[in-house]
């Protein structure tokens, strides 16, 4: 899932300063699972932005709303009837959601509640980490089902590079070395072999590279 | 093995002797005098001079600059590539580059993280990782061709090498890790710096094992601690680096003034003791802020005066 | 015990401070609680195993978002108890009690009465 992060309220409360009816908007999906824009997250916000304003001695109105997605225009239209009542609306989606929020709502300023950060599970509550960066030529099927694009600090393609100590990277001992975890992984797979097998150049026009991308399937469009 | 390129360094490989190179790092900054001075204090003890490229990631004078400089000098210089800070057209453009002054030497690395350097907050590429860069070189010199397919007006004329760490983890691919980068191309190594030397030995031992030493030039690397306290960081600080406790030991039971005496003497003796070792093809000696022992280094293992090839 | 505690303390009983959430907390300060304190069992004997370590990290969520928009993180606080002490159940109240008023009154509530 798309794993994100709160923003600071006091980074948020820097944009929302001068407005004065404002709608904290959260999302049911990724956001909800990484406890960062769910409907308690909302709450949370909204209850915090309502007592600093007060303090302020400022007159806001702060409304609590959360969608399924706002990754999917149906969901996204139940609020066209309301949003003319707000100045701006705080998005506690990810950035994919804040981003379709703006485009749909043009007079609206959008403005982001949290940080996204990555693709990724939850090992443990609390404990998310990246597994993915969607570099569009999965290669899993070579490598053990570990991705040395987005588990290798330098996505080294063939590694591991000579950093790798006692299996965690070089760039810090609580990261393992994606290499090892390879290495292991084709062991216990009995396909050790299968590591001399030289992963050539990667096509990375379809990764971020190649500009924004898209995937159309025509089968299945109107 | 036979002799493919003009380098200097695959000739005196080829002829059978064994090979001495050290490094010079370049300045942070844009004096060419230290590039200079460096290699005049030891350009009569090695046979080509490996220039580093952004070393743990803090910004210097390009690799490039300083190899020019050193042929400018009739020197014979190694340029360090790493493939950290460019993608596969800034590779192949400084590749030419290189060629246009007729450096014949590459050390293909990936580079280390730039979060250890000055630019912690910047990108980093990795468009290509070491073992492609290899196969990059040998493509452009041996099918004179860009990786995009066009034709290379003027070929580079590279003798390949990269790194080895028998040291690093997981040992059990290490060999494995050599065969590659056969594999890919390459044609020469320079290993990380050897303290134990037991487990090179048994490195060196399984890669003859599988055919490997007769297809590859390996150079031992060599440096020399200047104090006891430089030998404990090497052994807890530096990742991939093994010493053994004889060696902090002996270091430390030397009084203060003694140890940089003592700590050229192990690494003669290190030098000495691999001469013999079969697969052994040369050292890279890297005596870092240190340059100015390593023509006592070099005389002192019996490698000096160093041959000439034609 | 017929012990003595202040009398402007509103207690609301929960089965575990584990359901305690961050909500809850806020809500109370937004409408004009001066303080708010939370009184589990002793850790390591909840019945429910974790609750209060739950409720004690929710509290220091609320006491950084508190002092953030400068509220004031000390108007929230955990204590641990065990059921059966009585004396320490009054002694914790005189000393939140104190603590607040030294602190004086919610600043939102001023805020309330000036709106109003």
């Amino acid at each position: 899932m798309i794993v994100a992060d709160k923003k600071p309220i006091e980074e948020i409360i820097e944009e929302i300063k001068d407005d004065e009816k404002i709608l904290i908007l959260g999302c049911n999906e990724c956001v909800t699972v990484c406890e960062a824009g769910g409907k308690k997250e909302v709450g949370i916000l909204a209850s915090a932005l309502r007592m600093y304003f007060l303090n302020q001695r400022k007159e806001v109105k702060i409304d609590e709303k959360t969608l399924e997605r706002q990754c999917d225009h149906e969901y996204l239209e139940e609020i066209r009837d309301v949003m003319d009542q707000y100045d701006a609306v705080v998005s506690l989606a990810c950035g994919v959601g804040v981003q379709f929020m703006a485009e749909k709502y043009q007079s609206t300023p959008v403005y982001p509640g949290v940080n996204t950060c990555f693709l990724g599970v939850t090992e443990e509550r609390g404990l998310w980490t990246e597994r993915c960066q969607a570099c569009g030529q999965c290669i899993l099927a070579r490598t053990g089902g570990i991705c040395p694009v987005s588990r290798c600090a330098k996505r080294v393609l063939n590694g591991p590079c000579g950093g790798s100590t006692k299996g965690k990277c070089e760039i810090h001992n609580e990261i393992d070395c994606a290499w090892q975890l390879i290495v292991d992984r084709l062991k216990a797979l009995d396909r050790l072999d299968d590591y001399e097998n030289l992963i050539p150049l990667k096509d990375w026009s379809s990764d971020r590279a190649g500009g924004p991308r898209k995937v159309v399937r025509e089968d299945v469009q109107q | 093995m036979k002799v493919k390129t003009l380098s200097k360094l695959e000739k005196i490989l080829a002829a059978g002797h064994l090979a001495v190179t050290s490094e010079c790092g370049p300045p942070r900054g844009s004096d060419p005098e230290v590039i200079t001075k460096k290699a005049e204090m030891i350009k009569d003890h090695v046979d080509a001079i490996n220039i580093t490229d952004n070393q743990t990631s803090v910004t210097r004078m390009c690799s490039l600059a300083a190899c020019i400089r050193l042929k400018l000098m009739g020197l014979e210089p190694v340029l360090q590539m790493v493939t950290r800070d460019r993608n596969r057209i800034a590779l192949q453009s400084d590749i030419l580059g290189a060629a246009s002054y007729d450096i014949h030497n590459i050390l293909c690395l990936s580079g280390d993280h730039q979060s250890f350097g000055d630019c912690a907050q910047g990108q980093n590429v990795h468009d290509l990782d070491s073992m492609q860069l290899i196969q990059a070189v040998r493509h452009m010199r041996d099918e004179g061709k860009f990786l995009g397919g066009g034709d290379i007006e003027r070929p580079p004329n590279m003798f390949v090498g990269a790194a080895a760490n028998p040291f690093a983890d997981p040992f059990e691919i290490r060999v494995p890790r050599l065969a590659k980068k056969i594999a890919a191309g390459v044609e020469f190594i320079q290993t990380q710096c050897i303290y134990n030397m037991d487990k090179f030995e048994l490195w060196l031992k399984m890669a003859g094992d599988r055919g490997l030493l007769e297809k590859v030039y390996i150079l031992a690397g060599v440096t020399p601690f200047k104090t006891a306290g430089m030998a404990k960081y090497m052994k807890n600080r530096v990742p991939g680096m093994e010493v053994p406790d004889e060696l902090i030991k002996r270091m430390a039971d030397t009084p203060k003034e003694k140890q940089p005496e003592e700590g050229i003497k192990i690494c003669i003796e290190q030098i000495q003791r691999l001469k013999e070792v079969e697969g052994v093809h040369g050292f890279h000696v890297m005596a870092i802020e240190w340059e100015e022992m390593v023509p006592e280094i070099v005389e002192k293992s019996g490698l000096y005066p160093r041959p000439s090839v034609d | 015990m017929r012990l003595q505690y202040p009398s402007n303390i509103q207690i609301i009983l929960v089965p575990c401070t584990g359901k305690v959430d961050v909500l809850y907390i806020l809500r109370a300060f937004e409408k004009g609680a001066d303080g708010v304190y939370v009184v589990g069992c002793m850790e390591g004997d909840c019945h429910f195993n974790n609750g209060n370590f739950r409720a004690h990290k929710r509290v220091e969520q609320v006491q950084k978002i508190l002092d953030t928009i400068n509220i004031g993180g000390e108007r929230a606080q955990m204590y641990n108890l065990s059921s059966s002490e009585g004396p320490r159940f009054a002694q914790i109240a005189v000393e939140m009690d104190e603590k607040i008023r030294k602190l004086g009154p919610n600043p939102i509530k001023l805020a309330k009465k000036k709106a109003a």
